[in-house]
């Protein structure tokens, strides 16, 4: 059953419409909540007049700083980033982004609480914001803390200024990544409903532990006085792995009025409050000889921040890691402005850092004249070249080699504009791809009931990933049963704690607690007399014991092979673009992806999911740009005709290879994760296809027309 | 300074026939047909995604053609004939679009596929070309942001292809 493509056990829920998203549970006397914003980025609200919005049709009440409950610590009780995020719960008059909750309108229906929000009069104190990138770079500083608590801010090996002096050629060039908003297609949602003292939230989240022990904090209740469900989220992508102000604002909101409350956010505000991926601004330097031997990378890297959390996107992890350099340094600097905090995006900080990193390499491949995946395996890495460790596995070289066959490298003629289809100017490029493998402590409990069937729970979360299927798939597996007698729930913090669905680490953490708990089962079942195979025998076994189920439960956390090996997944990402060189028109026609991530549980949703990670890529490369209005910090292009992503017709043929891989110490199951790793690389693939195509560098995303045409002017 | 007076919460009559059944409503005359259906009627398969007509996640069949509940009042739909994804499977026989989309993995997170498989059960009566090229451009008013635009159009092929 591991290893079966077989079909989304969610499916048939997803196409009938039948599956349950947080917003749409159905809860008596449900009343509204529309949050109010910001129009200003810094200052104070000098005065709010709601009495036209309080005497509206329908309103329960308004809830402003002026009248909302004093939270514990002035509402940072729960603060502890990245768990626990910097919010604004209505406990000051202070404005420190465009767009910041202010107020709250709840009434009996949305149509009412929304008009009524609409009623809100605001005076400001205003003051001058800092938005521009660009402007505030001088104030960057260094970071100092550990990144997420777990990475080196900074990095240094060998000598690089001595790297730079041996090197025969040096890239010097600064590259650039806009603020990126997640856009999941489900607005994030949260009903909160309040029994005396019990607090149940429904929300959209990859985290269900995470929101109740934030909320709880935050609130000052007991852990045990919150519980959270999420059985199905329409997507995330790092969006939903925090409890945002409206999570809170939603359970503030219920227990002022009395009433369970709902707030969805409208996309406009999905700009802002709930994270994105910050802006970067990655200078490099790579040095080689003429022979292509790297002998330097140095790395610094600005991200943006708000400016009253610090959120680091990792950008220059990749760099410490991926090639056998002698002389490497990095550094992450920081850069508050009037913006919301960001925070993970897909492949946080890979996706961002391979676009600078993968491109850089390119620029030296054609300086040296030297094929760039040939480059690349001349600077191959055989352990960690920062750690000394050696890889638990790595087929990097396989992933170059099987991507380079399918994509049909060696038809790639090397000079820039040397191809060409017509009018069009083709161009093909390649990158590489790498995401940890990480893992977190997880724990499962299968339980044998009266029909003979088994149901499995874990507190892991499904927002299009495949977790209900692969979980099922694992514990049949264990318990040597057919798919459908086992039953696998998911979303809902009474059921055995889990952590975060993110970093690419559902499947390795809670994977392992899910067949530890369905082989101690499947021994308590033996014991009994009764073999797992054998629903009849397990029936009897219930019978005999008066109904009382029989169940099991198990924890499993990573060991020691952290200390001993460098655990990541790899892949070679090639693009074939189109150019018109009149119009500057980019089209990506084709990617081929070969990727190695250790055990493929289910073909089928890793195909998807990896296709689904790639298109993420493209969409970073060719379109996604959120624009800020420099005077004011307000979110200017926040809807999904003005903030693009891709449709389907911007996406040509993608194909997908996953490799064989088999890793004996990442952990039980041998598995590295998919989610994040499918985004790395593809923007630079798609930039060097770009400079191949038309022998225009693009170093800013995204990759625009007229970045296109001014670069062929030159 | 005056306030105003706000809209007063009036509710008009309407007959929403919506998957062959007949369903009077008293709604406010800014309830759209997306938050008829999901706020007031609990079809919820119906997804809002933007609720400004930019994502696709609210396609419905208004009269047999596919629109966007959320651009339309509900009011506006009283007595037209409304089908929904929950009218699509005929009791435990999914439509073959539907069986589409499960053989082919045309959805991750599952929000967007809805308004997916509405849009896609509509292009079969619509004059879109035969290659997968013109699907790809019959299926783009429908964002999917998890990007199982692949999966969804060998879905909408086999099915196109199913009945030749
Ligand atoms: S919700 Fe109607 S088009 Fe997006
Ligand atoms: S399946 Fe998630 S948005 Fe399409």
């Amino acid at each position: 059953m591991i290893g079966a493509a077989i079909d989304r056990l969610d499916g048939r829920q997803k196409v009938t419409g039948r599956a349950t998203y947080s917003a749409e549970w159905p809860i008596e006397r449900l009343s509204y909540g529309v949050i109010v914003q910001s129009a200003i980025a810094k200052g104070t609200i000098a005065a709010m007049d709601v009495s036209a919005a309080e005497q509206a049709p329908g309103v329960l009440a308004v809830i402003t700083a002026g009248n909302a409950p004093k939270l514990p610590q002035g509402g940072q009780a729960g603060v502890n980033p990245p768990a626990g995020r910097a919010l604004t719960l209505l406990q000051d008059t202070r404005v420190r982004y465009n767009g910041e909750p202010i107020a709250v309108v709840i009434a009996e229906s949305f149509e009412q609480a929304t008009h009524a929000a609409s009623l809100l009069r605001v005076n400001y104190h205003e003051e001058q914001p800092a938005v521009d990138i660009m402007q505030a770079l001088p104030t960057a500083e260094p970071y100092t803390k550990k990144i997420l608590g777990q990475f080196e801010p900074f990095s240094r090996r060998g000598d690089v200024d001595a790297g730079l002096r041996d090197a025969a050629v040096v890239v010097e060039a600064t590259y650039t990544t806009p603020l990126e908003t997640h856009n999941a297609m489900e607005p994030h949602s949260t009903i909160a409903v309040w029994e005396r003292d019990q607090l149940t939230l429904y929300d959209a989240t990859q985290y269900v532990y995470g929101v109740k022990r934030f909320v709880a904090k935050t609130l000052g209740l007991r852990d045990d006085q919150v519980r959270v469900v999420s059985k199905f989220t329409g997507g995330a992508f790092g969006s939903k792995g925090s409890a945002w102000s409206h999570v809170v604002l939603a359970a503030m909101a219920a227990r002022h009025v009395g009433r369970p409350v709902k707030i969805v956010l409208s996309r406009r505000q999905m700009f802002g409050p709930v994270g994105g991926r910050p802006y970067t601004v990655q200078r490099l330097r790579v040095g080689a000889r003429h022979d292509g031997t790297l002998t330097a990378i140095d790395q610094d890297v600005v991200s943006s921040t708000s400016t009253f959390e610090d959120w680091v996107e990792s950008s220059t992890l990749q760099t410490r890691m991926l090639y056998a350099a002698p002389n490497v340094a990095t550094a992450q600097r920081l850069v508050r402005l009037n913006l919301g905090t960001p925070t993970f995006n897909r492949g946080p900080g890979e996706s961002s850092g391979t676009f600078g990193l993968e491109s850089a390499i390119d620029e030296l491949a054609w300086r040296l004249g030297v094929d760039p995946i040939e480059l690349r395996l001349r600077n191959y890495a055989s352990v960690d070249p920062e750690t000394g460790l050696p890889w638990s596995s790595k087929s990097l070289r396989e992933c170059y080699e099987r991507g380079a066959e399918r994509f049909e490298w060696s038809r790639r003629t090397p000079a820039p504009r040397s191809m060409r289809d017509g009018d069009h100017l083709i161009g093909l490029g390649m990158a590489t791809a790498t995401y940890p493998a990480k893992r977190m402590p997880a724990s499962a409990a299968a339980t044998l009931t009266a029909d003979g069937a088994i149901l499995v729970e874990a507190a892991t979360h499904e927002f299009g990933t495949g977790t209900y299927t692969v979980m099922t798939q694992i514990a049949a597996d264990a318990l040597g049963v057919p798919i459908d007698r086992v039953r696998f729930e998911l979303g809902d913090s009474n059921l055995p704690d889990n952590p975060i669905s993110a970093g690419s680490m559902t499947v390795s953490s809670t994977g392992p607690a899910v067949h530890a708990a369905a082989v101690a089962l499947r021994e308590r079942i033996r014991q009994a007399g009764a073999d797992p195979s054998d629903v009849e025998s397990c029936r009897r076994i219930i019978a005999a014991a008066a109904g009382a189920p029989l169940s099991a439960t198990a924890a499993a956390a990573p060991g020691a092979e952290k200390a001993r090996y460098s655990m990541h997944a790899f892949g070679a990402v090639f693009a074939e673009v189109r150019v018109d060189p009149e119009l500057g028109e980019l089209r990506v026609a084709r990617v081929v992806g070969a990727y190695a991530a250790g055990r493929i549980l289910n073909p089928k949703t890793a195909r998807s999911q990896m296709i689904g990670g790639i298109i993420y890529g493209l969409s970073m490369a060719l379109f996604e740009h959120t624009a800020i209005d420099p005077r004011n910090g307000r979110y200017l292009n926040a809807d999904l005709s003005e903030y693009l992503v891709p449709v389907n017709a911007d996406v040509g043929d993608i194909d997908v290879l996953l490799l064989d891989e088999t890793d004996e110490h990442v952990n039980p199951l041998g598995v590295k994760g998919l989610g994040e790793i499918g985004t790395t690389g593809v923007a630079a693939a798609v930039a060097n296809a770009v400079y191949h195509a038309s022998g225009v560098r693009v170093r800013d995303l995204p990759i625009t027309i007229d970045q296109l045409l001014a670069g062929s002017d030159r | 300074m005056t306030h105003m007076r706000s809209t007063s919460s009036v509710l008009v009559d309407v007959e929403l026939l919506v998957n062959g059944r007949r369903l009077p409503l008293a709604l406010d005359p800014r309830v759209t047909l997306l938050d008829a259906l999901r706020e007031h009627l609990g079809l919820t398969g119906t997804k809002k995604g933007c609720d400004h007509g930019q994502c696709g996640a609210c396609t419905v069949h208004l009269d047999g053609r596919r629109i966007l509940s959320c651009l339309t009042l509900a009011a506006s739909a009283s007595g037209r004939e409304i089908t929904t994804i929950e009218g699509l499977a005929d009791g435990d026989r999914l439509h073959p679009m539907q069986q589409a989309f499960i053989d082919h993995d045309g959805f991750q997170c599952g929000y967007c596929t809805s308004g997916q498989i509405m849009s896609a059960v509509a292009l079969l009566d619509e004059p879109c070309g035969p290659g997968e090229a013109d699907v790809r451009e019959c299926m783009s008013g429908n964002i999917c942001r998890c990007g199982a635009y692949p999966g969804i159009v060998a879905a909408v092929q086999a099915v196109r292809q199913g009945r030749g």
